[in-house]
């Protein structure tokens, strides 16, 4: 009796044993970096060690002021794609519940395969893919060319004024398959009677799916639009980045990008590690305010 | 049940007959411009003109593709791996109830879910870590990751005990009980997260980007990107292509960067049909998750 127990005390600190190495892992490179946010305290300057820099205090933080022409614009961007983004939510939605109209399983599968390969592709491909059809070498103007336009040729990669609705545009192309499992899914699990009973009444498919499907389809819309809602200030970098061009800039840049550029591209790495600092705690905030929210309007959290 | 075709029904398929081909004929058009005679190429729409393999045999004889492509292969395969092999276990230790703090444990790995130190705190971590020009990056800092380890771990908790309680009463220890009963049990879950992590790896330039300047270590995502970006690699393509004047076929810098994006998209397209299963396998578990 008494060396059983002793063993399972034993086991107890063995297993805890065995998960320190992950533990070190994890720490060196998921909690290390963020000791790194003390460089916004300091003017970081290059080959010196953390007391050799000057200590400025809040100066990196007061920046964001006189920045804030620069900023602001950053910020429009980035709620602007955002925004946008969460108009587009419904879209995934509406093409669940399409495809589950669609009553041949073979054409069925070939739409589901097709339509979220895009999703897993890089973005690199996905602008080497826009190149080909909208640059100026591209498909399109080669189109053009073939009949006989004499029309010069804009590419819409450096048209200033539809940047945020072709990056829009590119970003459902990536995603609506791929968003649309998690309601096919949701769709799948509605209880069949529903179906059945509504049918006795005499409703129409297009009534069905007004008065059923898409009131079952309510929570989950409404747990991944909170999600969306607290990863407002992050649209990513990769994105941003690879269909950057100068004709485009005022417009293209978002807040990931902007970290990137003052820290990568000017060089000022105090600075960039604040606005990564500040981008991280408004994230956590709005998540956590999002499930709040969610507790106390559906008695669910959502993470 | 029999059922007739409805105006609802034309619509709908149109419909999703057209977003099949907004979906699909990017990939494809990339396809048949890389197999044209580039200097007819800028005439194919449906078909290809001219066919030519001339623009794939300029690509891999300049040595920095076969390269590239070859460091792309070995982070796939080696993260992967890496990645597979330390979430799987870390996820078997996490649903062990007796482990001393768990609970703590399990949080600490969470955390790191939402806590992102940002870019230049990233970097220079990393940079003191000797990881700056070294292959090493590709794989070691995304050996676990945490959404990995919940999707893993749910599932290994909607496994029947009673196989494990047996092999412990036998006296197997916790290493013997993961590899020989509890690993063979997650082939599934296992399957989906190495198709995740393969991708991501596939797809991953990032990292190359901020930290790897060494032109032996550059991979094909990096490699298409500078190609399609920088006048002075295609000027140096054409260049060498000049000097080849005596094939008669010439080749463009936009044949060349069609012919990168095919084989860089080449490994996805060809797994993807046949695995597709397994990533909606995926994405249900963390939806059930949620």
């Amino acid at each position: 009796m008494g060396k059983r127990k002793m063993g399972k005390i034993k086991a107890k600190y063995r297993l805890f044993l065995m998960a320190v190495p992950f533990i070190i892992f994890v720490f060196a490179f998921s909690y290390v970096p963020l000791f790194g946010w003390i460089y916004g305290l300091f003017d970081y300057k290059p080959g010196l060690s953390l007391s050799e820099m000057d200590f400025v205090g809040l100066k990196n933080f007061a920046k964001i002021i006189t920045d804030w022409s620069d900023l602001s614009r950053v910020l429009r961007n980035t709620l602007v794609m955002s925004g946008l983004g969460l108009l587009a939510a419904p879209i995934p939605m509406f093409f669940a519940i399409l495809l589950n109209e669609i009553r041949r399983p073979l054409f069925k599968k070939f739409v589901q395969t097709t339509t979220t390969l895009p999703y897993f592709i890089s973005w690199i491909i996905v602008f080497s893919l826009s190149f080909a059809i909208f640059s100026n070498d591209g498909l399109i103007s080669n189109i053009l060319k073939l009949m006989g336009s004499s029309e010069t040729f804009t590419s819409i990669l450096g048209k200033n004024n539809a940047v945020w609705i072709f990056q829009w545009f590119l970003g459902i192309w990536k995603s609506v398959g791929w968003n649309g499992i998690i309601y096919i899914a949701a769709i799948a699990g509605i209880d069949a009677e529903l179906y059945e009973a509504g049918r006795v009444d005499g409703a129409n498919r297009i009534q069905l799916i007004k008065n059923i499907t898409i009131p079952s389809l309510y929570p989950t819309f409404f747990v991944l639009l909170l999600l969306s809602i607290s990863n407002i200030l992050n649209n990513g970098f990769e994105q941003y980045f690879v269909f950057f061009n100068p004709l485009v800039a005022d417009k293209i840049e978002v807040l990931d990008y902007y970290v990137y550029k003052v820290g990568i591209l000017i060089n000022d790495y105090s600075y960039s590690t604040v606005l990564g600092m500040l981008k991280t705690i408004l994230s956590i905030v709005l998540l956590f305010s999002a499930n709040k929210l969610s507790k106390k309007l559906r008695g669910e959290s959502i993470v | 049940m029999k059922k007739k075709f409805s105006v609802f029904d034309v619509i709908n398929y149109t419909l999703f007959a057209l977003i099949v081909i907004v979906c699909i004929y990017p990939f494809y058009y990339v396809i048949i411009y890389s197999i044209s005679n580039p200097e007819l190429a800028s005439q194919a729409v449906l078909l290809p003109k001219g066919f030519t393999l001339q623009t794939y045999k300029t690509i891999f004889s300049l040595n920095n593709i076969l390269g590239a492509f070859g460091i792309s292969v070995a982070r796939t395969v080696l993260g992967t791996g890496l990645t597979v092999i330390c979430t799987t276990f870390l996820a078997f230790l996490m649903t062990k109830q007796e482990m001393f703090a768990r609970k703590y444990v399990y949080r600490f790995f969470m955390i790191t879910m939402y806590l992102n130190a940002g870019l230049i705190p990233w970097y220079l971590t990393m940079r003191a870590y000797g990881l700056k020009d070294n292959f090493l990056l590709y794989i070691i800092p995304s050996a676990i990751s945490a959404y990995y380890m919940i999707l893993i771990k749910t599932y290994m908790e909607s496994l029947p005990m009673s196989l494990e309680e047996s092999a412990r009463i036998d006296g197997a220890g916790y290493f013997r009980v993961f590899c020989s009963i509890i690993f063979p049990l997650c082939k599934p879950i296992v399957a989906t997260i190495a198709i995740y992590a393969a991708v991501a790896q596939w797809n991953n330039w990032t990292d190359n980007y901020f930290l790897v300047n060494e032109e032996n270590l550059q991979t094909l995502q990096m490699i298409l990107y500078n190609y399609i970006n920088q006048a002075q690699n295609v000027a140096n393509v054409s260049a060498q292509t000049l000097s080849d004047a005596a094939t008669a076929v010439k080749v463009t810098p936009m044949a060349i960067k069609m012919c990168i994006t095919v084989i860089a998209t080449a490994p996805i397209m060809c797994v993807y049909p046949f695995l597709q299963k397994h990533f909606v396998k995926g994405i249900m578990m963390g939806a059930v998750k949620g």
